[in-house]
């Protein structure tokens, strides 16, 4: 009954119904955080799975023969250029090895003090059909000191856990609705007491329930989208503000917060949402009630 | 005046909860356009009567029919329909106190959604005609009792009810106003709704003879006028036990009766004229 225009029941006077609209900002509030939260997490996971996958690093750990070690980076080679299923491979250089390790060591480090392990990247042509137990095996008969560092194994672990994050972010969106409704329903059942009077004089002039639940109906709706706009207000500028702030880490492990037109859609829609759950609530909570009489 | 019956009673009992019966074995027919009274002690089961009639109640036993509908078999979506058939003056007015007059007479009219232009139209020429026209925006707490009561009555006929319920309407104020509010239930009886009138104030029943039903202990005992007044006299004369032997049984009788009852009301009227503006007459509105 979105037609009310004119109410019959003072419930815009209602005092307990003043603070429904801050509780469904508060509501909302979190709620934009946990869709925020939960578009970040999905982006992130599709990116390392794109990023990251498809690749596999060959370490070969450093003896006290250096002889030895060219060796053994030889054979591995040797072993990788059989290999079929191979697109790509590079032996990480020592300088690269050292930019990477400066921020833990030093500048001073010198290559030569560090018994530095050889690193080959490699790129596989089609990660699903590559016999990795046969390549990990024959790697070992050849060289022991070698071993394979599978990524897909600590990205699935990643992606899973990644999923899991989002599947308690759902859940808090569907508790964050549960709560929204109890709300709703204490306020539309304490606002059908107050006017307990008034609402048994509507019935006993010839008033559907439905009439009678729509103003209910069309109040919660109001509040509903105002708390829903209110939360909004708040709870975009503070997603904003982290993503901001982590953009400026500039890290490529911390996740983009730029969204698209389906995710502004998508908050769009939080205030509009909540204001036809609050709309629906209020009305079968008074429906519920008003059964009970003849 | 489609003839028929408005409301039947058969052997209905009322109780609340567990408690003891309130009304016991009622037996009734409301013709179509009669008036009645109901009489009784306090806590004789008046209102509960009432409740059941306006269909606030439902009977713990026995059949009520509404307008040829039977209540118990009645689905619930169609019942506000029978409502909106009956017009009710409560005892205490009931008149929603954020809603202003017009507002609060407007009020059947609207959960019947007529348009507002009608709505408009037909409650502005009511209460022009109860002489409300001046309080239209007052709210009831601003009125006085009188005001209120007038207000309560003309939401219970602003939608033309064939049914009229009144429970004490004359409890709240004086005498004269006691008589004009009976004089407006007869003028819409004459119009052909059906009215009952339960109240304590004997004298009123006394002058206006209507037939009466009686309610003593939750059992009813119905003095049938059809329309007689003489009948009402009867019992309220065997009541007194004064003169118990005439009998008006006959139309000539009947006729006196209603000359003199008329008589009464036209000399109870000219004494009951106050600085109130007069109603112009229900013609103007029905």
């Amino acid at each position: 009954m979105l037609g009310v225009k004119r109410s019959d029941l003072p419930l815009d006077k209602d005092a307990h119904s003043r603070f429904l609209p801050w509780l469904i900002a508060f509501m909302v509030f979190l709620a934009v955080l946990a869709i925020g939260g939960i578009l970040v997490l999905n982006a992130t996971a599709e990116r390392w799975d794109q990023g990251v996958g498809g690749t596999l690093t060959v370490q070969i750990a450093a003896t006290e023969d250096a002889g030895k070690d060219q060796n053994n980076l030889q054979e591995v080679l040797n072993v990788i250029a059989a290999q079929s299923g191979i697109e790509r491979y590079l032996v990480i250089e020592e300088e690269r090895m050292m930019a990477l390790l400066e921020p833990w060591l030093g500048s001073a480090a010198e290559a030569g003090d560090l018994p530095l392990p050889k690193l080959i990247d490699v790129g596989l042509a089609d990660e699903a059909r590559f016999d990795l137990k046969g390549f990990t095996r024959q790697l070992q008969l050849r060289v022991p000191e070698a071993t394979v560092d599978d990524h897909r194994v600590w990205l699935q672990r990643l992606v899973n856990l990644i999923h899991t994050v989002e599947l308690i972010a759902l859940a808090i969106l569907v508790f964050i609705a549960l709560a929204t409704m109890g709300t709703v329903i204490f306020t539309t059942r304490t606002g059908l007491a107050v006017h307990k009077e008034a609402i048994e004089v509507l019935h006993l002039i010839g008033a559907q329930d439905s009439y009678i639940a729509g103003q209910f109906a069309g109040r919660a709706m109001i509040l509903g989208l105002k708390g829903g706009l209110i939360g909004l207000t708040l709870g975009l500028p503070a997603l904003l503000s982290v993503g901001y702030l982590a953009d400026s880490l500039k890290d490529a492990a911390l996740p983009d917060l730029s969204f698209g037109i389906f995710e502004w859609a998508l908050f769009a829609a939080i205030p509009l949402s909540v204001a036809f759950l609050a709309m629906s609530t209020a009305r079968s909570t008074v429906l519920r009630a008003l059964r009970r009489m003849l | 005046m489609s003839k028929g019956n408005i409301a039947r009673f058969e052997n209905v009992g009322l109780r609340y909860g567990l408690g003891p019966e309130v009304l016991r074995d009622v037996t009734f027919t409301l013709d179509s356009g009669s008036f009645h009274f109901l009489v009784g002690e306090s806590g004789a089961g008046k209102s509960s009567l009432l409740k059941l009639l306006y269909l606030a109640l439902k009977p713990s036993r026995g059949l009520i029919s509404l307008f040829g509908s039977d209540i118990a078999t009645t689905p619930r979506p169609t019942l506000p329909g029978l409502r909106r058939q009956i017009g009710v003056v409560f005892q205490e007015f009931r008149l929603l106190e954020h809603l202003s007059t017009f507002d609060n007479v407007a009020l059947p009219l609207r959960v019947a959604g007529v348009k507002e232009a009608d709505v408009n139209r037909h409650v502005t020429e009511l209460l022009e005609w109860v002489g409300l026209k001046d309080h239209m925006k007052s709210r009831p707490p601003t009125l006085s009792g009188g005001q209120q009561q007038r207000v309560s009555i003309a939401r219970a006929v602003i939608a033309r009810p064939k049914l009229l319920l009144a429970d004490e309407p004359t409890g709240n104020v004086d005498d004269r106003m006691a008589l004009r509010l009976m004089h407006l239930f007869e003028e819409l009886n004459r119009l052909g709704t059906t009215i009952v009138v339960a109240t304590h104030n004997m004298a009123l029943v006394d002058s206006l003879g209507y037939p009466v039903m009686r309610l003593d202990a939750g059992a009813l005992s119905v003095i049938e006028g059809s329309g007689n007044k003489s009948a009402a006299r009867e019992w309220r004369e065997s009541r007194e036990s004064a003169q118990s032997g005439e009998r008006a049984a006959d139309r000539a009788d009947t006729r006196q009766a209603q000359a003199q009852a008329r008589a009464r009301r036209e000399r109870l009227r000219s004494e009951t004229d106050d600085a109130d503006t007069d109603p112009p007459g229900i013609e103007n509105f029905l």
